[in-house]
């Protein structure tokens, strides 16, 4: 069989079975899960971006998609009324405070000779860097929070867009996309630049605790991200459903098509969101695929297969895995904010790795690393997975336990716990094709 | 009178627990850093395999509370303990002779194992909460206290009372135990010498007719008792829930990297170091410094450094200086 008819029955079998959830749970689970599934895609491309290409082991993807969530609110809500005044300015200044510290302790170490000196130096900088970072920051934070804090409390964000807030697409949100990726890009550099030099399991535990202390920054920093209290009610770069269900022409529209006008407009919000994402994806996708074919993407697997070949050609392995990575993290930072956007509130207290970090990896390693449409593939069929396991599951289990008798306890226990066959399915899948097909569904040239 | 008092808030709130997390820490990180030297990998899977065991022993416990069987002022759970022991045991062989043997034999790179332990920490996390939910479950019986800050109150006449748990004591005692038996194990004995050989040149051990599988063997057998002690005694402590086993994956590794991987006593000393880092950094110095400090230079607030949701940051900072300055760790690890 050729490659092309492989691929074309691989993508023909995954829309077989999205068409499978249009006739048993309705055209409403089928757009959602495409439109997750498109998300997933992105961030699997960029995982594979850095596995697949250069063979950097990142198991910080939550964080990077945390952040991306950081920048949809900053770009999407409005700034709060008097927060800016009562402490805005001044928690900005604490921070651009905390990086002076961070640099001019950088700057002691590389200009004072080694020992004792130095090493007391540094840690008088720190901490008193520290005390003074926190002095500052402290009393602006107690103020910004106090200011409604029911409503607001924290600083909110930049959207101009006062009158229409709430009621009307609003495209400005668009901008938070690339934001998402460019907040990601930041932080991936600071990691970057301290934890890639070290071997490939120090990269796996470095990028694993910053991800836990991103996602505790944004559960805490209620100046920030309103913490645990969430923030709700983000703008959409779509139409509302309301506004299209008073619309005449919309309404006259979803009688032809034999709908009523809410189920119409929930499933048009949802094309909407599609269509956006999958131009991102086919934007992203031709970039991925003209970089693996590019001069530069096959040096990257040059250096993934014999970094010390490579180096000795004269490849600077340090920068192209600095690259990289910077390049992947970006582009789970878009996929994180258009993720957030979709859901319109961002929720500190459900970022989880098992499924932001994990999850992703499954889908890079079971469609196959190192090549861009296998982790496109991947990103739908795992998406599908995750999400249809748990109806599976519970049929399953009904189906078992049918023979008991009504109310025993093992029969409760069993249908109650179905509801966590996902991870263990999941785990399974992922053992699977590391077994049997370690290259994946769709390998590698 | 008064540097009596700050020294007993000290020794309550910030060295006490300090020592019963570094104990249940070092004990993680002496998991993961065995499976390192002898298997060469990274083993996402150790909190989930604590996880596991924990919820054996936690399940046997209630089984023998049915039955009534109790070990007076002691939990019941240190005689379910061996029993968790033998299932992580069998759990670990079983996981071992079905998946990590195949990559074994092909000899797959190290970080192809490690991908694969996120699969297994999958399939345990699942177990886990398919059998026992994913909520806190409590299995701790018997006295709470050895020392109860009203008795020491009363006997004493400070107005700082001093308590001490029975789990922080159970955990103590343990593992000391438990740490003195696997470095006699190491040194005295053949098994325990043909791992350390096996850990330092393969193929030198090789070759003096060290049986690789019969290693691999004594070391999952170690790996899991101790994973179960951690675990259990962890949960007793604090409480048992599945999903915290998870997240303890970060300061036990940061303790293994930071004594440095492969070295068992590295492991001890980073346990500690990580323990009692997290527990000063978040503690609220307030109460100990008012016993110190002159009545105007008294502190007004909490005096706390960071707030203790921020605990995942200390394991992490401690963990990026140690590698940025000392990759092998402060006493020295395998650095591949």
């Amino acid at each position: 069989m050729s490659e092309t008819v492989r691929n074309t029955v691989l993508f023909g079998l995954m829309a077989f079975l999205i068409a499978g959830v249009v006739v048993v749970q309705g055209w409403n689970s089928a757009l959602l899960i495409i439109a997750m599934g498109l998300i997933s895609s992105i961030m699997a491309l960029g995982v594979n971006l850095q596995w697949g290409f250069a063979g950097l082991f990142n198991v910080g993807i939550m964080g990077f998609v945390a952040l991306g969530g950081l920048a949809a609110i900053i770009v999407g809500m409005p700034s709060t009324p008097g927060a800016m005044s009562a402490g805005g300015f001044i928690v900005l200044g604490a921070l651009a405070l905390g990086a002076a510290t961070i640099a001019l302790a950088i700057y002691t170490y590389r200009r004072m000779p080694p020992g004792w000196g130095r090493t007391l130096a540094m840690l008088v900088i720190i901490v008193a860097g520290f005390f003074i970072f926190r002095g500052v920051l402290d009393p602006a934070v107690d103020r910004i929070e106090d200011i409604n804090p029911a409503q607001t409390g924290y600083l909110g964000g930049i959207n101009p867009r006062w009158a229409e807030f709430g009621v009307d697409a609003d495209l400005f949100m668009l901008l938070a996309w690339p934001l998402g990726g460019l907040f990601a890009a930041a932080a991936a550099w600071v990691i970057g630049k301290t934890a890639l030099g070290l071997r490939s399991d120090y990269l796996a535990i470095a990028t694993l605790g910053i991800a836990e202390i991103i996602i505790a920054v944004m559960k805490n920093e209620d100046w920030l991200t309103r913490g645990v209290k969430n923030v709700i009610g983000i703008p959409r770069p779509v139409p509302y459903e309301v506004t299209l269900q008073n619309d005449p022409a919309f309404v006259e529209r979803a009688a032809g098509w034999g709908l009523s006008p809410v189920e119409a407009s929930t499933l048009w919000v949802k094309v909407c969101y599609i269509v956006l994402f999958a131009v991102v994806l086919v934007l992203l996708m031709w970039m991925s695929q003209r970089a693996l074919h590019s001069p530069w993407g096959r040096m990257l697997r040059a250096i993934r297969d014999n970094e010390t070949a490579a180096e000795a050609m004269g490849k600077d392995v340090k920068a192209r895995h600095l690259q990289v990575f910077i390049l992947g993290s970006a582009i789970c930072g878009i996929a994180g904010a258009m993720m957030t956007t979709m859901d319109g509130q961002l929720t500190p207290g459900t970022y989880q790795p098992l499924r932001f970090t994990f999850l992703i990896w499954v889908m890079v390693i079971v469609g196959g690393s190192g090549n861009n449409l296998g982790s496109v593939l991947g990103g739908f069929l795992i998406w599908f997975l995750w999400v249809q396991v748990e109806p599976m599951g519970l049929g399953l289990m009904n189906l078992i336990t049918a023979g008991m008798e009504e109310g025993s306890a093992l029969k409760e226990h069993l249908i109650e716990s179905a509801a966590h066959m996902r991870l263990l399915t999941m785990g399974l899948v992922l053992l699977l094709v590391l077994r049997f097909s370690p290259r994946g569904l769709i390998p590698e040239k | 009178m008064d540097f009596l008092n700050a020294l007993i808030a000290f020794a309550n709130f910030v060295f006490i627990p300090g020592v019963a997390y570094g104990s249940q820490l070092a004990l993680g990180a002496l998991g993961v850093t065995l499976v390192y030297g002898i298997l060469r990998f990274s083993n996402f899977a150790h909190g989930d395999t604590m996880a596991m065991g924990a919820m054996a022993t936690v399940l046997i416990t209630w089984l023998f509370q049915s039955w009534g069987i109790s070990l007076g002022p002691l939990p019941t759970a240190l005689l379910a303990l061996p029993f968790g022991i033998l299932f992580a045991i069998g759990l670990l062989l079983g996981t071992d002779r079905m998946i990590y043997r195949f990559y074994r034999v092909q000899k797959a790179k190290p970080v192809i194992l490690v991908i694969v332990s996120l699969g297994i920490t999958f399939i345990y996390n699942g177990l886990t909460r398919f059998v026992i939910g994913a909520d806190d479950q409590n299995f701790f019986d018997g006295q709470r206290f050895i020392i109860s800050a009203r008795e020491f109150k009363a006997s004493t006449g400070l107005p700082e009372g001093l308590s001490f748990k029975t789990t922080q004591g159970i955990t103590i005692v343990t593992a000391i135990i438990v740490v003195a038996a696997l470095f006699w194990f190491l040194n005295k004995t053949r098994a325990g010498k043909s791992m350390r050989a096996y850990s330092d040149n393969e193929d030198l051990a090789l070759l003096s007719g060290i049986n690789p599988e019969r290693v691999v063997m004594i070391t999952w057998i170690i790996v899991a008792s101790l994973a179960t002690i951690a675990g259990v005694l962890y949960g007793l402590d604090k409480s048992f829930k599945p999903f915290t086993y998870f997240q303890l994956l970060l300061p036990i590794f940061a303790a293994a990297i930071v004594g440095g991987l492969g070295n068992p006593l590295g492991a001890i000393a980073g346990g500690f170091v990580i323990a009692f880092s997290e527990v000063t950094i978040t503690y609220a110095w307030k109460k100990v410094l008012v016993y110190l400090m002159p009545e105007p230079l008294e502190p007004s607030g909490l005096v706390q450094l960071l707030s203790t949701d921020y605990k995942f940051a200390v394991s992490f900072v401690i963990l990026l200086i140690v590698l940025l300055f000392k990759p092998t760790g402060l006493f020295k690890g395998q650095s591949v």
